[in-house]
């Protein structure tokens, strides 16, 4: 087996590439920084210059400020950085999120950041990329983890609202990308009804529009009386269902769409009356997927429950090895 | 079995009660014959056969799953039935067309006991991951929802519109899948014969006596009795069969075999608490906890914590039925039944003289022993009514004792209270450190609760999960009825239903009551 390359490799600020002197999604502040998406556990603020696509960028100048040093790139589109060749991949995760392929002299490595294998209407695809070595996440990395079909799971969201006419749903989201996402799966299934918006959420969702994702009749829910909205769906933050601001919509049905929920007790601490298994990261089936797609003989596994991917890239005949990262939230989604 | 997977899934993370109901008279309207009779069967602990689960689990795991990421799983997801169900890959070799419950059970039934895993394994490969946890659940025939059995038939009766009573009366008649019970319901069928077998009556409660109820009664027209601090129960028996049932109906004969023996020749329907009593002494509420909730019981147990009935009242004396009568001539009856019956494990609860209020208040203020919790009144002139009928029964709770302790940890309630933290843990001193002592929910009106929400807020110093670290700064007067030695609680002391009864923003945390205050106000029987 050949060694393991070198030339990437973690540090304390994050994941270094040593001859490219620039770091992929870094934990503290660096002088040159690829990201993979606008999550803010990936996309931090601080960095004298960064990287990412279009959308990303777009991202961090609303999260972030505008004020920083950004660089845009379209996916695909080649750079040379210090003489290893960078291109940015979609990952399926979020709105401009992307896997990153570097080349070394004539080594291939994939920093996927987070990615997903499933129908998300609001972004591109997955691609899988053949490469030396995969660098994966590993939220989900257990074998209990089998996502639900989203569309089949946003259509028990409607049958829900349809069967309680007098109460109102409250759905906790993450409120970059799944919020979007299932806003686009309920278009997508029909539902033309208004969804209200927790003023967190408000600003993201016009950034979709303006990129071009359609989310059809979407307000904050601060234009309406609270006290006479009956039946409609308000979309919030995870944290906010059972905040104070939740008690003004009554005796509401709570609701929570997470990769988490496909676990009861899980379900149950989040006080989620109707649990939604919808998660923008990959599942069990689809991470074992993914490697077999692209190919690569040796896996490094990031964030998450790493222990478990480890032991099954072991059965599956690959080297792997669990990279220590720090500042990654593998619980959140 | 879809259906029966959905509510299952509705059921678990359904916290409120109306909501329960609903989602199960739904489910008893909607679902078909058998599936729905056999979810009513699980539901009410009456399921005909018990499945090895364990022991074929142990067979069946291995043979589907590494055995280490199972384990990672297991821990992770911490319920067995959960962890198979979600880590099963289906790969179906045989097709099942009818995945009925049902038809699924049926699979089983005729199976030889080597074959169960076998079985099993086919039938998990043609479910999908909901059916497969409702399958493992049925099979373990413990649903683990937070339904009880009484719970279940309300919602039964609400799905038709019938009194609660009336499934329960007929109840007894009926076995699974219960076809003759929801032919009836819907009004296509005679209603099941009752026959002679014993069934649950709904119990007469008692008000808190307020400060103007005593001018409605002179003493004359009250009998006092103490009020016991055990479980209300009744006991009906037929003269071949007694049953034992909660005050919300649900059959606890299995836990206490001495009192069913005890009563199983008797013939009638009675009122009593049941207590612990030992060396003939009433013991506190705690040693009963002990043997509560228990599908069976050993010898020990009923050796250590021996289960006896205090009697105060008579619904059915042999079959005549003396509701209708009035207190006094109900407790004649009883005192004749008891009389002539005699049963082991009981006794009557003994009338307390009432001279005058002034004499009985005396005596109620003073008596505080042996797991009394203060004094009950009832209208001697009253029948007796289902549910809690105004201005006839009223308890006299003995006042409480308080303590001032420190507000230490909060949490968010459930409910109508989601938003609001209303579940507080407080502590007293032990040296300079703060032990906690117990928890209380209620006792603060919403205007107070708001306030207290708002200091926990605003005085957060740690969380973890749902749980908040609040400065220990804010005194609680805390009321409760008895304090017992716990080894469950690190303090080494539990309360008897604590409640905030004042809210101490004058008092400074320092002056808070101390531990040693609390043990020394432990129960000495």
């Amino acid at each position: 087996m050949p060694p393991s390359p070198s030339w990437l490799h973690p540090n304390p600020n994050g994941l270094f590439c040593e001859p490219g002197g620039f770091y992929i999604d870094p934990a503290r502040p660096v002088s040159r920084a690829l990201i993979t998406h606008g999550h803010s556990d990936h996309a931090r603020s601080g960095h004298d210059a960064y990287l990412a696509t279009s959308e990303t960028v777009e991202v961090m100048k609303l999260r972030l400020g505008p004020n920083h040093n950004y660089q845009s790139t379209r996916y695909h589109e080649t750079h040379n950085i210090n003489g290893v060749t960078v291109r940015f991949i979609p990952a399926g995760h979020i709105l401009g999120s992307a896997q990153i392929l570097l080349e070394w002299q004539g080594q291939r490595i994939v920093a996927s950041g987070d990615y997903k294998r499933s129908l998300d209407p609001t972004c591109a695809p997955f691609e899988p990329v053949a490469c030396d070595v995969f660098i994966t996440e590993a939220t989900f990395a257990l074998p209990v983890f089998c996502h639900e079909p989203a569309d089949k799971e946003v259509a028990r969201l409607i049958i829900s609202i349809a069967q309680n006419p007098d109460r109102n749903h409250l759905l906790g989201v993450y409120g970059l990308g799944k919020a979007q996402r299932i806003i686009a799966l309920l278009r997508q299934q029909g539902f033309t009804h208004t969804i209200w918006l927790h003023g967190a959420l408000v600003e993201l969702c016009k950034l979709y529009e303006r990129l071009g994702v359609k989310l059809g009749d979407v307000r904050p829910v601060s234009e309406a009386d609270a006290k006479t909205l009956k039946g409609e769906l308000v979309l919030c933050p995870p944290s906010a269902t059972h905040d104070r601001w939740a008690a003004k919509f009554g005796n509401a049905i709570t609701s929570f769409a997470s990769g988490w929920m496909r676990v009861r007790a899980r379900a149950r601490q989040r006080g989620a009356e109707l649990p939604l298994i919808i998660s923008d990261h990959a599942d069990w089936p689809q991470l074992l997927q993914t490697i077999e797609d692209v190919e690569a003989p040796e896996i490094w596994v990031t964030h998450g429950r790493e222990d478990a991917l480890v032991h099954q890239l072991a059965l599956m005949g690959r080297k792997a090895r669990a990279l220590a990262l720090i500042g990654f939230e593998d619980e959140a989604e | 079995m879809d259906r029966f997977a959905e509510l299952l899934n509705r059921l678990s993370t359904c916290a409120e009660r109306n909501g329960k109901l609903k989602l199960l008279s739904s489910y008893f309207r909607e679902a078909p014959d058998p599936d729905r009779g056999l979810a009513l069967a699980v539901l009410t602990d009456n399921l005909p056969v018990s499945f090895p689960m364990r022991r074929v689990l142990a067979d069946l795991i291995p043979r589907r799953a590494d055995p280490v990421l199972y384990k990672l799983s297991r821990d992770y997801v911490g319920d067995t039935a959960e962890t198979v169900a979600l880590i099963w890959k289906p790969e179906p070799r045989v097709r099942w067309n009818d995945l009925s419950l049902n038809a699924i059970l049926t699979h089983f039934q005729s199976a030889k006991p080597k074959d169960m895993a076998d079985i099993l394994e086919t039938a998990l490969d043609n479910l999908d991951a909901n059916g497969r946890f409702a399958l493992l659940k049925f099979l373990g025939g413990a649903l683990r929802v937070g339904v009880s059995a009484r719970l279940a038939k309300t919602a039964l009766a609400q799905a038709y519109g019938v009194d609660v009573g009336i499934i329960e009366e007929v109840w007894h008649a009926l076995t699974p899948p219960y076809a003759a019970l929801f032919t009836w319901l819907e009004g296509a069928g005679p209603k099941p014969d009752a026959g002679e077998a014993p069934f649950y009556r709904p119990v007469m409660l008692a008000h808190a006596i307020e400060d103007n109820d005593w001018q409605n009664f002179a003493p004359h027209e009250i009998a006092a009795e103490w009020k016991w601090d055990g479980i209300r129960v009744q006991i009906a028996s037929t003269g071949t069969e007694a049953k034992l049932f909660s005050r919300q109906g649900d059959d606890i004969s299995a836990t206490f075999p001495e009192i069913i023996q005890a009563f199983a020749k008797t013939r009638g329907v009675l009122d009593g608490e049941l207590l612990v009593r030992r060396d003939g002494a009433i013991q506190p509420f705690n040693q009963l906890q002990q043997r509560l909730n228990r599908k069976t019981v050993t010898a020990k147990m009923r050796a250590q914590y021996p289960a006896h009935v205090r009697l105060y009242d008579i619904l059915y004396d042999d079959k005549t039925d003396v509701r209708a009568l009035t207190f006094d001539a109900r407790r004649q009856r009883l005192e004749n039944w008891f009389t002539r019956e005699q049963p082991a494990y009981a006794d009557l609860s003994s009338l307390v003289p009432v001279e005058s209020f002034e004499a009985l208040r005396a005596l109620w203020s003073t008596t505080r022993h042996e797991g009394i919790e203060g004094l009950m009144l009832k209208r001697r002139a009253s029948p007796y009514l289902a549910g809690r009928p105004k201005g006839h029964w009223f308890k006299w709770k003995r006042a409480p004792l308080t303590m001032d302790c420190v507000l230490i940890y909060a949490q968010r309630g459930a409910g109508r209270r989601a938003s609001l933290h209303s579940d507080f843990t407080f502590g007293c001193w032990k040296g300079a450190e703060l032990v906690p002592v117990g928890k209380a929910y209620f006792g603060f009106t919403d205007a107070e609760l708001k306030q207290l929400d708002k200091f926990i807020r605003e005085n957060t110093v740690e969380r973890f999960g749902p749980v908040r670290v609040v400065k220990p700064e804010l005194v609680l007067e805390v009321a409760f009825d008895a304090v017992n030695a716990s080894n469950r609680h690190k303090s080494g002391v539990a309360m008897r239903f604590p409640r905030i009864h004042r809210i101490r923003w004058d008092k400074p945390a320092q002056e808070a009551d101390k531990l040693e205050t609390l043990i020394g106000l432990i129960d000495k029987n």
